[in-house]
């Protein structure tokens, strides 16, 4: 049974499925591209044919026009297989974002799995992760170090509305990315209580109309520009992380600036921002969460692709599994740094 | 701690002031006795713990997690207690200790059950308290929030129990409490009178003076003031009452560790406001000389040989225990005259009364201190009782006129709080002979609103490289800069840098290449 580094392998468009003749999250437009997700340093355009999830297809048409992520789209519907080249593919949730997808791969009775960015803590704006034995499992590694263990993303919500409560006369603007977080922060502040409109910087609005679109409620959501400086005293306003403490954000009510990301764990990174209030809230799994994965499907050999792979790869061979970095480049930029 | 540690999380990213000292009034509502007294200890540098150093963490650390983990997580932390604190296996069989807990075992236990202790404590606490923990026992709390704004929000704590107490009202007491503070919450929620000081070495709030503008020279009344030459050292209060004696700086910090030279200079009971000086052979050193002297722990002898001390009295509060604040100013000159006469001292001297019969006479006199090397004048009005604070038209400080130089604005950065999404930092530089633009200094006040507006907007327009949060910017804007002292220094890659420089005027109008060039600057340095 041939292992699958003989028919997966890196090259310089991305990770490429040799006998499938297919890209996953390719950097560049190629013939055949798996998409995990629709963020955009895995989600790019211009490919021939494309194969994705239905929200993920349609988050694409939404950030890049209809019809511009590729000549022809395909639907993966979770659990079904569609056979390539001999190789059979199906896709399962990855917990990342709406629609994000881990992609099983199993080729002459050895099979691989491609988890995409995934995250395990709990997250009701997508389905949960489901972990698939495997021979091979690719793994992110963004988080990879045992200083990040994420707290309840409910209790950092409860902490915002605490925040507004105690300075009712600031506007709190939390800086998250368009896709997944803004949404995920909005339905957890819904769950904590927070009933009243929430304020929107422009970039949100479109994803956010999608997300309802496909299904999720976000409740009353309303754009914070052109909106009186007094209205957005004691709002809760949400902006791309790069408006929070610039020229956009001059409109707010004495703002309180917050930013809601997992590298927000570490002190520094809130000062170095001038974060006044850090919400530890992440689309990516935390230590724990890569270490149990990695028990849940139980692969002897795992890939690293990007993140810190040298604590990853450490705790990989401490538990007697095999472990590889694809060194994969061009995932984790494009300002995403900052919003995981 | 729990809640301790939440207020310092908050202390620590929160810029503005108004909203710290809610936090902490908050903090003090809602936390109970003993531990707010401890807590409040802590947050205004009370507290001191010898034994818990950077290497006992790292020890308890080593023992719990893989070192190689630990290694990269620090590497990427950047600090080992937050390290610790994040990456710590969580436990939650017991419960975070209470401050109270902490203060009482550090001082309790021997040093050779800390590492034990300081365990148990981590598998009780979550990452925020871990942190908070290791912060304290290791006395690094910089939390930017300093003893006179916990002062100031004690003081707003008790007005929300009804009662009238003023940030200086608190400091007076200050240094006769000690922790957990009960006197002090039983007068400031009403339940007693202020505590009394009891012949403690405590500090009292300075006097300061109001700058002198053109509108109050043209008002000013040359018969009822002394006028005094303005030093240009650090102002410090001598204190000696039955209970000790200290060297307070003028933000209430007791400085006494730093200056062994001036252990026992009071030879009687007595509260002196003057100010710290290095003075060789009568003469006053530059400030550059003091400042091998500051922000010091404790002194070496060879330091405190190099730069010997003198305190330059200017004013007397209390002669024994008898408080004179209430006197006029020539009264209590009349009474610092005759203090020093009883109780000579090579360690003090007086800060002479410049003679002067009208007003044009002290512009004149003005005029001349820059040549003197003297920082300015002082003007007392002679009928002005000791006043803490600032009050109007009593005090007036008079700056030599300063230096100014045109130069062109390099690099920019963003500034904070309100000002965070403003280009509001100016990085300046003057002309080398060779033709390269050195930076000289750093400005980022004298202008107004709407001049920060377009600043700020010529900043983004003209930006050719950002750096992390510096932009560095096009050459094409020029600034006067008013500096009171140039002084060379090894900071700026010109050597020189600039005392007190701030925006004079926008040069819109001047091309770049007329900006100044260094050597102009270089003969300005005095000395």
């Amino acid at each position: 049974m041939p292992h699958p580094d003989t028919w997966l392998c890196v090259r310089p468009e991305g990770l490429y499925c040799r006998p499938g003749e297919f890209y996953i999250d390719p950097l560049v437009a190629v013939e055949r591209a798996i998409i995990t997700h629709a963020h955009a340093d895995h989600a790019r355009s211009g490919h021939q044919a494309v194969l994705a999830t239905a929200e993920t297809l349609a988050i694409m048409d939404v950030r890049m026009g209809e019809g511009r992520s590729g000549v022809s789209q395909q639907v993966l519907v979770p659990g079904e297989v569609v056979e390539m080249g001999g190789v059979r593919v199906w896709v399962q949730p990855a917990g990342h974002v709406l629609g994000s997808a881990q992609v099983a791969m199993e080729f002459a009775g050895s099979r691989a799995v491609v988890s995409g960015d995934y995250k395990r803590a709990a997250d009701p704006t997508c389905a949960p992760f489901v972990p698939i034995a495997c021979d091979v499992f690719v793994t992110e590694a963004t988080f990879a170090l045992p200083i990040f263990v994420h707290p309840p993303a409910i209790g950092e919500a409860r902490k915002l509305i605490a925040s507004v409560a105690l300075f009712p006369e600031r506007s709190h603007v939390v800086g998250c990315y368009a896709l997944g977080k803004a949404q995920r922060l909005i339905a957890l502040l819904r769950e904590a209580g927070w009933d009243a409109p929430i304020y929107l910087h422009g970039a949100l609005m479109p994803l956010c109309a999608a997300y309802e679109r496909l299904g999720v409620r976000l409740g009353a959501l309303r754009a914070a520009t052109g909106e009186a400086r007094e209205r957005l005293a004691g709002a809760i306003v949400l902006a791309p992380p790069s408006a929070i403490a610039d020229r956009w954000a001059r409109r707010l009510a004495d703002p309180v600036t917050c930013l809601a990301s997992g590298w927000m764990t570490v002190r520094q990174r809130a000062r170095a921002k001038g974060v006044e209030l850090p919400l530890v809230i992440s689309d990516h799994a935390d230590w724990p969460e890569l270490l149990q994965t990695l028990d849940d499907v139980g692969a002897p050999e795992v890939w690293v692709t990007h993140g810190a792979e040298e604590a990853l790869l450490h705790a990989i061979a401490l538990s007697g599994r095999k472990g590889r970095a694809l060194r994969l480049l061009g995932y984790g930029d494009d300002g995403l740094e900052e919003a995981a | 701690m729990i809640a301790f540690a939440e207020l310092l999380d908050r202390l620590t990213l929160t810029p503005g002031r108004l909203a710290k000292i809610a936090l902490l009034r908050r903090f003090f509502e809602t936390e109970a006795d003993p531990d707010r007294g401890w807590a409040l200890a802590a947050l205004t540098g009370e507290l001191s713990f010898t034994a818990a150093k950077a290497g006992l963490i790292r020890q308890v650390a080593e023992a719990r997690v893989d070192p190689l983990l630990l290694g990269l997580s620090y590497d990427f932390v950047g600090d080992l207690a937050e390290t610790v604190a994040l990456i710590w296996p969580a436990r939650t069989e017991a419960a975070p200790p209470s401050v109270t807990e902490i203060v009482a075992t550090l001082r309790s236990r021997p040093k050779g059950e800390l590492p034990g202790v300081l365990s148990s404590w981590l598998d009780g606490s979550g990452p925020n308290v871990r942190y908070a923990l290791l912060k304290l026992i290791t006395g690094s709390l910089r939390v930017g929030a300093s003893a006179r704004l916990a002062k100031t929000a004690l003081a707003e704590f008790a007005a929300a129990h009804g009662q009238v107490v003023a940030p200086d009202d608190v400091e007076e007491v200050w240094h006769g409490l000690s922790p957990p503070y009960a006197a002090l919450w039983d007068w400031l929620e009403g339940r007693t009178g202020a505590p009394d000081a009891a012949g403690a070495p405590v500090f009292r709030p300075p006097m300061l003076a109001h700058p002198l503008e053109a509108g109050d020279l043209a008002a000013l009344e040359a018969s009822a003031f002394a006028a005094e030459w303005k030093w240009d050292g650090i102002r410090v209060q001598l204190v000696r009452a039955p209970g000790g004696e200290r060297i307070f700086s003028r933000g209430a910090e007791d400085v006494s560790g730093a200056f062994p030279d001036l252990a026992g200079v009071l030879p009687a009971d007595a509260v002196l406001d003057g100010e710290l000086l290095v003075v060789r052979d009568g003469v006053v050193a530059p400030f550059a000389d003091l400042q091998q002297r500051l922000n010091r722990k404790s002194a070496a002898a060879k330091i405190v040989a190099a730069f010997p001390l003198r305190v330059r009295l200017y004013d007397i509060l209390f002669d024994g225990a008898e408080d004179l604040r209430a006197l006029p100013f020539v009264a209590r000159r009349a009474r610092l005259e005759a203090w020093l006469a009883r109780h000579p001292s090579g360690r003090m001297d007086l800060s002479a009364l410049i003679a002067f019969g009208s007003v044009e006479e002290l512009v004149a006199i003005r005029a001349g201190t820059r040549a003197a090397s003297i920082e300015g004048l002082m003007l007392k009005r002679l009928d002005s009782p000791y006043v803490p604070g600032r009050p109007r038209g009593l005090w007036w400080k008079w700056k030599r006129d300063p230096l100014t130089i045109d130069a062109v604005v390099m690099y920019a950065q963003r500034g904070h709080g309100k000002r965070s999404s403003f280009y509001s930092d100016y990085t300046f530089g003057l002309w080398r002979e060779d033709g390269e633009l050195v930076p000289v200094g750093k400005a980022y006040s004298g202008f107004t609103d709407e001049e920060l507006v377009r600043l700020d907007r010529w900043i983004r327009n003209h930006t050719t490289r950002a750096y992390g949060p510096v932009r560095e910017v096009e050459r094409g804007l020029v600034l006067e800069v008013a500096f009171d002292a140039a002084q060379y220094s090894g900071r700026h890659k010109s050597g020189v840098a600039l005392r007190f420089p701030r925006v004079a005027r926008l040069r819109w109008d001047k091309p770049f290449e007329e900006a100044d060039r260094l050597e102009t600057l270089v003969r300005m340095i005095e000395g």
